[in-house]
């Protein structure tokens, strides 16, 4: 037994000296560079697994926002590797010493420069050893890059706009409603704002408020027979003029369609006709104001392919496997002016109840999901500007 | 040569991986061998919130996903967030529930799934020394017992299009010093063999291009005990080596895409128009030694012990028959829908419906009469199949995890 202890003694020793080492030594560089180093099938996995043991063997709590930071320069396989240190430290840390010195985790979730799963990795270890964490940090996270940190502060303006609804203090609830439907990027939270300001004669253009499309001009049916003009690169796709939209030999002409789905949906059943085997494209202009990154994020339980200008930048040759929103996400770079936006959908020819379903819904957002319009959209008149519009007819 | 080795290797790894159990382990999908089957103590026949209930633990996220039970080690896998990208396994010490570790992990491939399922939906796999957990997001992770990573794939990072917006649920199997796992959708459909010491591929094979839920199973070659792992697809079930990939022999019929194979005796029973028992040849084909189409399961797995085979279709029917011609020898009628499949201990089969309800039915041995002989209820939904482990069962909602067990 004595012996038992003494080695476990001796071994705690060596853990800590050799902690003590590492940060000395600056052999932490080298190990989470071969976690860094990890990338797809399993390469790096073996150098990985012993960096690994050796971090997690040879740091302690000081380490953290290091071996945190290193988040900020890899891919998701070795950002897993670098979490999976994080917590088996952090967890063995508090385990020996009740909780974890804050204080430097703090300023590096204070740091928005740090990758935002990082950051939101430090909070969750803050709060675990300062319970009084959330109150201090999350009402200043409202507008944060980490949309996890974000959910948690609109969390909380919903719940004071309840309050003082509850309350009577309608003004004031309908205020706080409207900051957490400007910050809020998760449907659930958009949504939740948003009834509750419809309740109060407040309503919201959700249409307008996610950024979905509204327009467009469809050229369809087009032969799918199982499902091969998926891969048919009909004309359109190879060049597109957006001032001379190119009609194929035979009857098919461009149709324009405008949507009032409020989710944006278009229905091309309805817009083209029920057709199966089928596929259309789908085009709409979108004027940006300046060049910006964007994400076009599609909804839609048929095969579809989304081009930007050109550039094909999302391909899925699925049917009739759930239909979400923001579902397939395309990235790309709009350039000033006039932009084209083509998608492909395309219909299958499964004849199940579940299987008629052709349509979609596409917005176009900033990589946190808030929508960006294009300069030529009228922006919807608020509750407000329509009362005042009112009051002045009057 | 190369090849005789590797199968000798197989087989000696096998033999060491049983070895490394405790009769009272569950360690993966439908436990020892998928079989469904233990012939530990029997737990008690009845429970409720406040009755037979050793402990009950709290889980951080979601999963129809099933325990495991390595030792005195119970395994959960769990996903959460709002677009259930973080993945969790937990293992809680089996005598008392205390949680001994958690690791979270974000996903790197599809995490959507339809809202009565969950990225957690495959069950974890264990050799009794290392752990793999795999989601429907196709992020395979080992670990060892007490929680160290020890690799990690991305499989629907390697390949984006592996992935099925309904959600994935094939459960991955060790075979030798591979995890099988299997990822068959419209997109990139493939079943792959990754070495269990270093998370390297070993093989890759392409899968048809239609979506599936059932695992791969185990099996042993006759003539040479090397390792054989079944993938069963809605078009087809195929026999493989399981070092090499390379297909032995093949069904082509239309087989279910939830419902897995069980295999017991030499034989393989397919979901397939209703059930169907196969004889694996040295032909390219298997012998078709009977099919009966009033067998078909619903969601849950067949279940084959003692010459008697176990199925429980969409409308909630129990029905015992007999593994030598498939004809039916009792059915009972339960009440529920059943997503998970049943455990069989002794001649007792407990069955979870999802809503939280069981039905315990106890089979006679000539398999010619059943009756409930007990009932459990707790909070739901339960879409897991159950733990069975020292006369004790586990399940688990998106919730909670319960240990059943007498005082």
């Amino acid at each position: 037994m004595r012996r038992c202890c003494f080695g476990c003694v001796s071994v705690m020793a060596w853990s800590l000296a050799a902690g003590m080492a590492l940060a000395q030594s600056g052999a932490l560089p080298p190990l989470l560079k071969t976690l860094q180093a990890v990338d797809r099938e399993g390469k790096g996995n073996r150098a990985a697994s012993q960096a690994w043991a050796d971090l997690i063997n040879q740091s302690d709590a000081s380490q953290l926002p290091t071996i945190l930071a290193a988040m900020d320069d890899c891919g998701p396989l070795a950002s897993n590797w670098l979490r999976a240190a994080v917590d088996t430290i952090a967890e063995r840390e508090t385990k020996a010493k009740g909780k974890l010195p804050t204080s430097d985790l703090e300023a590096f979730l204070g740091d928005k420069q740090h990758h935002p799963r990082a950051r939101r990795l430090a909070y969750e270890w803050i709060t675990r050893s300062d319970p009084s964490a959330p109150d201090r940090l999350i009402p200043t996270m409202l507008n944060d890059p980490s949309l996890e940190l974000r959910r948690d502060a609109v969390a909380r303006e919903l719940a004071a706009a309840d309050k003082s609804l509850g309350e009577k203090q309608t003004d004031q609830a309908v205020a706080t409603y409207r900051v957490a439907m400007d910050s809020a990027r998760d449907l659930d939270q958009v949504k939740a704002a948003a009834e509750a300001l419809k309740k109060l004669d407040h309503p919201v253009n959700l249409t307008y408020h996610f950024g979905f499309l509204q327009d467009w001009k469809f050229l369809g049916p087009l032969a799918n027979p199982q499902g091969k003009g998926f891969d048919i690169a009909y004309p359109l796709e190879k060049s597109l003029d957006l001032n001379n939209l190119l009609e194929p030999d035979g009857e098919l002409k461009w149709i324009a369609y405008h949507t009032d789905d409020e989710y944006g949906f278009v229905d091309l059943n309805k817009a083209i006709g029920k057709h199966k085997g089928a596929l259309a494209y789908a085009v709409a202009e979108f004027q940006s104001e300046w060049p910006q990154p964007v994400e076009l994020r599609l909804g839609s339980e048929n095969a579809n392919k989304i081009w930007l200008n050109g550039e094909l930048i999302s391909s899925a040759n699925v049917y009739h496997a759930n239909g979400t929103m923001d579902q397939y996400v395309g990235r790309g770079k709009m350039k000033a002016g006039r932009n084209a936006i083509v998608l492909k959908i395309c219909q299958n020819e499964q004849t199940e109840d579940w299987a008629q379903d052709w349509k979609f819904q596409l917005r176009v957002c900033d990589s946190t999901g808030k929508a960006i319009h294009s300069t030529d959209r009228v922006a919807p008149r608020t509750a407000q500007l329509q009362n005042a519009k009112n009051a002045i007819q009057e | 040569m190369s090849r005789f080795i590797n199968k000798l290797r197989i087989v000696a790894s096998t033999s060491l991986a049983v070895t490394m159990f405790c009769a009272a382990d569950w360690p993966q999908f439908r436990g020892p061998n998928s079989s469904g089957v233990s012939g530990d103590r029997q737990p008690p026949s009845d429970w409720s919130e406040g009755q037979n209930i050793a402990w009950k633990a709290d889980l951080p996220g979601r999963g129809p996903s099933s325990p495991i039970v390595i030792g005195n080690r119970v395994v959960v896998t769990c996903s959460s967030g709002v677009n259930q990208d973080r993945l969790h396994v937990i293992c809680f010490d089996a005598t008392n529930g205390n949680q001994l570790w958690q690791r979270q992990f974000w996903a790197t491939g599809r995490t959507l799934s339809h809202p009565s399922s969950a990225n957690a939906a495959p069950t974890p796999v264990s050799d009794g020394k290392l752990i793999f957990a795999f989601y429907s997001s196709n992020d395979l992770i080992c670990l060892d017992l007490d929680g160290n990573l020890k690799w990690l794939r991305g499989v629907g990072h390697d390949f984006p299009h592996a992935g099925n917006d309904v959600g994935m649920s094939s459960s991955p199997v060790i075979v030798g010093d591979l995890v099988i796992v299997q990822v068959e959708c419209q997109g990139d459909s493939f079943a792959t063999g990754i070495d269990k010491y270093h998370g390297e591929t070993r093989w890759r094979i392409d899968r048809p291009l239609q979506a599936n839920w059932t695992s791969p199973v185990a099996m042993s070659s006759d003539k040479s005990g090397a390792g054989i792992v079944l993938l069963q697809s809605p078009a087809h079930i195929t026999a493989h080596e399981a070092d090499t990939g390379k297909q032995i022999w093949e069904y082509r019929a239309a087989c279910e895409g939830i419902p897995s194979a069980a295999v017991s005796g030499g034989l393989i029973y397919v979901p397939s128009k209703g059930m169907t028992a196969l004889r694996p040849s040295s032909s390219p084909e298997p012998e078709v030694v009977w099919n009966v189409s009033t067998l078909l399961p619903g969601a849950s797995s067949p279940i084959v012990h003692d010459g008697h085979l176990f199925t429980i279709n969409r409308a909630g029917v129990l029905s015992c028959a007999d593994t030598a011609d498939g004809q039916v020898l009792c059915r009972v009628r339960l009440s529920g829908e059943f997503w998970g499949s049943p455990a069989l201990v002794v001649n007792r089969l407990y069955c979870f419906g999802q809503n939280g309800a069981a039905q315990v039915v106890e089979i006679s041995a000539d398999g010619r009469r059943g009756e409930i002989v007990g009932k459990g209820q707790l909070e739901g939904p339960i879409q897991c199949s159950p733990a069975v482990a020292d006369g004790a069962l586990y399940v688990r909602s998106d919730r909670h995890l319960w240990k059943i067990a007498a005082p």
